[in-house]
């Protein structure tokens, strides 16, 4: 393969994207301290963002586009509640680990 | 040359990504965070997502980063690394490394097999300003209000969540 001519294909961004999203998810399931675990889930949205661009481009189309800024919005929506709720937690708990926040556990 | 370009960002990405999961300390997973969605911005760029790009450095490297640091500033830096609880965590770990492993397999053989010729068709707009804001304003203005709606209601609640509570009680 030509390495200085060759456009990228599209697999190699679903490939990368599948890659960032799945160090993510062993992130979320690994780490304990809650802030992490945000990190790694907004790693894996903007993971999906790739994924959309790279299937708007594949497509020449805008609509994937488009979806990747509403998962944008989502994102910001998501990280600010997000936050304010570890805020919360640590001001009644005074915690940021998940195994120590089991009050719904039976 | 592009390919050259992309597989240097990719390898910047996965290490930035494998810096957030193993960072000990909080801020540096903040700050490898930041690595990771900036050189994503720059991948948008070449994926002809001009706006996006920006959007992504505003809003994810800018906003959300810095909100990050706040909270880890506000909290402070409680750390807890992988396998710090015995033998039941070792075990969740090695699972969790397992389906992530098994996860990304899954995904690659389905993007190899799919067979996704590269098409080179351009992206209406070069994803320009002009063409997104077209595109949103007309044929996806519904969506587009509904996230001004949905802004509003996390920035209420982000508020209410976060309000010093009365008294002893929430």
């Amino acid at each position: 393969m030509n390495l200085l001519t060759s456009q990228v294909p599209t697999t190699y961004y679903l490939i990368l994207a599948a890659v960032i999203f799945s160090i993510g998810a062993v992130g979320v399931l690994v780490r304990r301290n809650a802030l992490i675990i945000f990190m790694c889930v907004e790693m894996m949205l903007n993971s999906v963002n790739l994924t959309l661009l790279a299937a708007a481009q594949q497509l020449g189309q805008l609509t994937g586009q488009i979806f990747a800024f509403m998962v944008m919005a989502v994102a910001a929506a998501e990280v600010a509640v997000g936050l304010a709720i570890v805020m919360a937690v640590v001001r009644h708990r005074d915690t940021t680990n998940v195994d120590d926040i089991h009050l719904l556990q039976g | 040359m592009q390919l050259i370009l992309f597989l240097a960002l990719a390898v910047v990405a996965i290490a930035a990504a494998v810096g957030v999961l193993l960072s000990k300390n909080p801020v540096y997973s903040a700050l490898s965070l930041l690595v990771n969605f900036a050189v994503l911005a720059v991948m948008y760029v070449t994926l002809h997502a001009q706006f996006l790009a920006v959007v992504q450095v505003i809003v994810y490297a800018g906003a959300i980063v810095v909100l990050f640091l706040f909270v880890i500033m506000l909290i402070g830096t409680e750390t807890h690394l992988l396998g710090a609880r015995g033998r039941s965590r070792r075990i969740a770990t090695v699972i969790a490394i397992v389906a992530g492993a098994a996860f990304f397999a899954t995904v690659a053989y389905v993007s190899i097999a799919g067979s996704l010729a590269p098409l080179d068709g351009p992206v209406p707009g070069q994803g320009s300003v002009q063409a997104i804001g077209e595109a949103l304003f007309t044929q996806y203005l519904l969506p587009f209000e509904l996230a001004s709606v949905l802004l509003l209601v996390a920035m209420v609640g982000a508020v209410v969540l976060a309000r010093k509570p009365k008294g002893d009680e929430l």
